[in-house]
């Protein structure tokens, strides 16, 4: 008996049954669903989340003051120049590539009637490979612009969109900071929302001596962006920097400090770990709809054995050989669950059309293979013990069934 | 018509006996059965409802194993044979009709025709012939794509001895066929038998009915267990 009789006679069983066989098949096709929409989820949390890791640059790293607790007795020092010139010692601090100490004030930017509220950033220059600020057109301010406190700006995309239109390019044109006439010569590439921790697109950046002289007073620094030599330096940075600023604010226990190390890598740490906890629920969750189908396919297949003993009698005193009956009984098994894996892979692919909020599930094509892979070997796996059963029936204890 | 002696059994049973459970509520029933048949041959088995005509038909036909006892089948010891053999032994030797008809429900009559030829391996084409061929020799050629339900009890029984004889079995076995047949369709299905055996078909039936039996050449009696052969005169008078 030919494998293509196996296979229509197993297909004639199942559309015999029709509503039957869907309901069986749609254990599977939950099940798989839920694996390759749950893992998409869960690989599409991690990718969104890399990227906005990526966006905060991957070896930078931000220091800002912070109020010492209560204990501490005192308000703590500020963040001060001195401070970042400490920690630009190559000697204090070998793994630390720069050092942009930072100002940052709230204004009103204006061009004739335009107005933006925007944040200034005043800084170096080394403070945009620091915190990763990508520019669009025109130029960067220099060290020399630092020196000489040259009122020039740089402008976030949003700003200079209020000010100037939609997809302008102002460079040379003079805007007013509260007031104060500064001319742009650059415009950021556009961040789009969600990438860092602020939007740099509602920025506006200046060398830190022109804001300082004009807008702020030099007086104490809103924070220092550092950036260590590499990715894997990144972890010895920070603990330089922790040591170096303990001894100059005169800390001795890290509970009391008064200003707070913040870098990419220890977000990434933390957001792994809750990651792979939650990946983990995903897939057990997943699992456990899977083994939930495969147990609807071996009590399925179990009614549709018993229900149709008299028939497997029939068809041995025929001469239907043991192998046939547990090829068709299997075969059919094998289509409920091969069929329904793949209208979970169709439904679970349709599922991960649908955006969730800021990011959008990504499939895992190791997934997909798994998901097929396993609804085969349930099939073969839960359809096993009742077809073996059908095809051991003395063909006359089938017959007398009724 | 007799049978020469010199024609070779198809069929030979010695010491047959079935037994149905244990202890005190076993059932002894075949009791030492001897019993064959040779080729070309019509035999009727008659007896008392209980006395064990179907188990010994059972037996015959592969469907059930004898507690003790040897069954040679076309010369080859039926309990020597593992299950894949006997399957084959029922597909290409044995041809049974049941009182139940036992066609597959929702299934065409020619499909039910064609399944012992899918079992034996024909292709599709030859199959195809040879059920309608089937079909035709029981006067339902034009009823191929009726489904058991559309049929009458008569005609179901024409398609289950259609499906009996189209893999052309040495021996074609049937219980009771007209046991649930009205009269009419009892002459016609006792007429297809009687064809079958001129055309030189080897016919073993069960029947109830001294009209049936006195078609038969040969009529054995089962009594309790025991089977013994009566002549066609005494079978009439039974
Ligand atoms: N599966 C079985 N289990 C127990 N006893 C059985 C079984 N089949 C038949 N019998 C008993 O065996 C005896 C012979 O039955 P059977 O061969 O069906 O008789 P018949 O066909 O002549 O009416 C009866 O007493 C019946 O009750
Ligand atoms: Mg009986």
């Amino acid at each position: 008996m030919s494998p293509v009789e196996i296979v229509r006679f197993a297909v004639r069983g199942l559309i015999a049954n029709r509503l039957r066989s869907l309901l069986t098949m749609l254990g599977i096709i939950i099940g798989i669903a839920a694996v390759i929409l749950l893992t998409a989820l869960g690989n599409g949390a991690s990718q969104f989340i890399q990227g906005q890791i990526a966006g905060l640059g991957a070896n930078s790293i931000t220091i800002i003051p912070r109020q010492p607790p209560d204990s501490a007795g005192t308000d703590g020092r500020p963040l001060s120049a001195a401070d970042a010139r400490a920690l630009a010692d190559p000697q204090g601090a070998p793994d630390v590539a720069s050092v942009s100490p930072v100002v940052t004030v709230p204004a009103s930017v204006d061009a004739g009637r335009a107005s933006s509220d925007a944040t200034v950033i005043g800084s170096t220059p080394t403070y945009f490979s620091g915190a990763n600020v990508q520019l669009g057109s025109g130029r960067v301010y220099t060290e020399a612009d630092v020196e000489a406190g040259r009122k020039v700006l740089i402008l976030g995309r949003t700003v200079a969109d209020d000010l100037f239109g939609a997809g302008s390019n102002p460079l040379e044109r003079d805007v007013l900071v509260r007031g104060v006439p500064f001319r742009v010569v650059g415009v950021l590439a556009p961040a789009g929302e969600g990438q860092g921790l602020s939007n740099p697109d509602e920025n506006v950046l200046a060398p830190i001596t022109a804001v300082q002289g004009s807008l702020t007073g030099f007086g104490d620094l809103g924070q220092i962006v550092v950036q260590a030599r590499s990715t894997e330096a990144q972890a010895a940075a920070e603990s330089e920097i922790n040591s170096i600023l303990d001894r100059r604010h005169g800390i001795d226990d890290p509970e009391l400090r008064d200003f707070q190390v913040i870098s990419a890598r220890q977000l990434a740490d933390v957001l792994d770990q809750t990651l792979s906890a939650f990946t983990l629920l995903l897939a057990a969750i997943a699992a456990i709809s899977l083994v939930v189908g495969g147990i609807g396919i071996t009590n399925i297949m179990l009614v549709s054995v018993t229900e149709r003993t008299r028939e497997i009698g029939i068809r041995k005193a025929l001469g239907a050989p043991p192998s046939a009956i547990l090829g068709q009984f299997l075969v059919e098994s094998i289509i409920l669950s091969l069929v329904g894996g793949v209208l979970g892979v169709a439904v679970g692919f349709a599922g991960t059309l649908v955006p969730l909020g800021d990011f959008r599930p990504v499939v895992l094509p190791a997934a997909v293979v798994a998901a097929v892979g396993v609804s085969a070997g349930i099939g073969i796996f839960f359809g096993a013990y009742p077809a073996r059963r059908a095809a051991r029936l003395r063909p006359i204890d089938a017959l007398r069934r009724e | 018509m007799t049978v020469d002696a010199q024609v070779p059994h198809v069929l030979d049973v010695r010491g047959l006996s079935k037994v149905y459970g244990e202890g005190e509520t076993a059932v002894h029933a075949l009791r030492d059965v001897d019993f064959s048949v040779r080729r070309g041959e019509y035999v009727a088995v008659i007896g008392q409802s209980g006395s064990g005509k179907s188990t010994l038909l059972n037996v015959l036909g592969c469907l059930d194993a004898p507690t003790s006892g040897r069954y040679f089948l076309e010369g080859l010891d039926v309990a020597q044979l593992d299950e894949r053999q006997q399957s084959v032994m029922r597909n290409r030797q044995i041809g049974f009709v049941f009182q139940a008809f036992n066609l597959i429900p929702r299934t065409s009559a020619l499909a039910n025709v064609e399944l012992p030829l899918i079992y034996a391996g024909l292709g599709r084409r030859r199959r195809r012939e040879r059920a309608l061929a089937a079909l035709e020799l029981v006067g339902l050629h034009g009823r191929s794509d009726h489904r058991p339900n559309e049929l009458s009890g008569g005609q179901q029984q024409r398609v289950a001895v259609a499906r009996a004889l189209v893999t052309g079995p040495a021996l074609l076995l049937a219980d009771e066929p007209t046991g649930n047949l009205d009269s009419e369709s009892t002459t016609d299905v006792l007429a297809l038998f009687d064809g079958l055996h001129r055309s030189g078909r080897t016919i073993v039936l069960i029947t109830h009915d001294d009209e049936v039996a006195a078609r038969a050449e040969r009529v054995v009696v089962v009594r309790d267990g025991r089977l013994t052969e009566a002549s066609p005169r005494r079978a009439r008078a039974w």
